[in-house]
C-alpha cells in the first residue's frame, strides 16, 4: 500500500516541481518503487524538469477518462528503474481533475507503488484541492518571504480542513516544512526571514532547508533532477530531506554563509 | 528627512517587519477560518454599523474567538479614535460617505 504525499505551497514559483523531483527521486534511489503525477493540468512542467518531455505520449487526464491505460501513460525515469513519471495534461483544463477519476487512479497506484508522490499546481483550486485531497503526508515548500509564508499557512488551513483524511475524520495528514530558497547571506544582513522565523509562524515540523542555488537553474535546464548533483550544497539538502522523512536523523546544514562554511571545511570542525 | 535618507538610516530591519507583519495577518486569518463561516461577514457589517457613527481604523479592531466547553465566545474589540481636538473642524459627514 503506498503512501501518498503531496508537494503544496499556494504561492506559485518556490520549488513544489523541483521538490517533487529531486524527492521521488531520493526515494526512488533508496529502492522503493516511486510515482511522481503532475496535477498543473494546462502548465505541464514536471515532464521537463525530469527530462522526459519527448518521451510523453498520454497523460493523468487521458487515464482519468479511459483514454489510455495507467501503464501506458507512465513514463519510466532513465536514471531509476523504479521511478515513474505520470505527466500532466497539456490541452485540457483542471475541472478535468475530478474527486473521482484521481481516487481511481491513485487506488491503482496504490497497489502497486511504495510512494505516491502528487506535484501540487500552485493556488487553491480544482488541481491544488485534487493533488491533496488524498495525501497521507504532506511537504509544504515555503520561502522566506512573506506572501510565501501566508499561503503556505493558507493551504495548511486546506488541508486540515478539506482533505479526505479531514473529512472523514481519520489520523490528519502528517506536515513537513521544507524551506527553499534560502539564502543564509540575506538572513545575516537581515534582509529575509531566518529560519527559526519561519519556524515560529508556521509551526511545523521542519524536513528541511534548500538553498539558494544556481545548479538548481542548471539542474532543470538539463533536465536531471538536482539531487542527481551530489557534490552541490542543494543536491546534498534534498537528500537529506529524503533520509529524514525516510526516519535518518541528520543535522540541519547550508544555514550559514558559505565563508563559514569554508572556514569549517579548512579547520575540519 | 527624505526617503533615501530613512532606509538608510537605523531603521529596523526589514526580515523583523516581515516578521511582525505576518505574526498578525496570520493570527487574524486563523481566526477567520476557524469560526464559524458567517464570522467574516459578521465582523465586517458591524464594522460597517460602527463606521456610520465614528470614523474607525480597521487595524484597531480585533476579534477573539473562544471555545469554552460548549460555549463560543465572540469577542470583538474596536479602539475608537480620540475625539477630535475643538480647535480643528472635522467634517463628520467624511467617514460615514467612506
Ligand atoms: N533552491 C533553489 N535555488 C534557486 N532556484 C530555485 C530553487 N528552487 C527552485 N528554484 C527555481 O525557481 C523556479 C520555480 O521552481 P519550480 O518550478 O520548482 O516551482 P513551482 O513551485 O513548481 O512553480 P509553479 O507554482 O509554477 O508550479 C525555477 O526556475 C527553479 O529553477
Ligand atoms: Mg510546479
Amino acid at each position: 500500500m503506498a503512501t501518498i504525499i503531496v508537494v503544496t505551497s499556494g504561492k506559485g514559483g518556490v520549488g513544489k516541481t523541483t521538490t517533487s523531483a529531486s524527492v521521488s527521486t531520493g526515494l526512488a534511489k533508496r529502492g522503493f518503487k516511486t510515482a511522481v503525477i503532475d496535477f498543473d493540468v494546462g502548465l505541464r512542467n514536471l515532464d521537463l524538469v525530469m527530462g522526459c518531455e519527448r518521451r510523453v505520449v498520454y497523460d493523468f487526464v487521458n487515464v482519468i477518462q479511459n483514454e489510455a491505460l495507467l501503464k501506458q501513460a507512465l513514463i519510466r525515469d532513465k536514471h531509476c528503474d523504479n521511478l515513474f513519471i505520470l505527466p500532466a495534461s497539456q490541452t485540457r483544463d483542471k475541472e478535468a481533475l475530478s474527486k473521482e477519476g484521481v481516487g481511481r487512479v491513485l487506488d491503482e497506484l496504490r497497489d502497486s507503488f511504495d510512494y505516491i508522490v502528487c506535484d501540487s499546481p500552485a493556488g487553491i483550486e480544482q488541481g491544488a484541492l485534487m493533488a491533496l485531497y488524498f495525501a497521507d503526508e504532506a511537504f509544504i515548500v515555503t520561502n522566506p518571504e512573506v506572501s510565501s509564508v501566508r499561503d503556505s499557512d493558507r493551504i495548511l488551513g486546506i488541508l486540515q480542513a478539506r482533505s479526505k483524511r479531514a473529512e472523514t475524520g481519520s489520523t490528519p495528514i502528517k506536515e513537513h516544512l521544507l524551506v527553499t530558497r534560502y539564502s543564509p547571506r540575506r538572513v545575516e544582513a537581515g534582509e529575509m526571514l531566518s529560519l527559526k522565523d519561519v519556524q515560529d509562524l508556521l509551526g511545523i515540523p521542519l524536513i528541511g532547508v534548500i538553498p539558494e542555488s544556481e545548479v538548481v537553474l542548471q539542474a532543470s535546464n538539463s533536465g536531471v533532477p538536482v539531487i542527481h548533483f551530489d557534490q552541490s550544497p542543494s543536491g546534498q539538502a534534498y537528500d537529506d530531506v529524503v533520509a529524514r522523512f525516510l526516519g535518518e536523523s541528520r543535522p540541519m546544514r547550508f544555514l550559514e554563509p558559505e565563508r563559514k562554511n569554508f572556514l569549517r571545511r579548512l579547520f575540519g570542525t | 528627512m527624505n526617503l533615501l535618507d530613512y532606509f538608510l538610516s537605523k531603521r529596523k530591519k526589514s526580515a523583523v517587519v516581515a516578521k511582525e507583519r505576518l505574526q498578525i495577518i496570520l493570527a487574524r486569518e486563523r481566526v477567520d477560518r476557524s469560526g464559524p463561516d458567517y464570522l467574516p461577514a459578521l465582523k465586517r457589517e458591524i464594522l460597517e454599523v460602527v463606521a456610520k457613527y465614528v470614523s474607525i481604523d480597521v487595524e484597531q479592531v480585533q476579534v477573539h474567538l473562544q471555545r469554552e466547553g460548549n460555549c463560543e465566545i465572540l469577542e470583538l474589540n474596536i479602539s475608537l479614535p480620540e475625539p477630535p481636538p475643538a480647535s480643528t473642524n472635522q467634517p463628520m459627514g467624511h467617514s460615514a460617505a467612506n
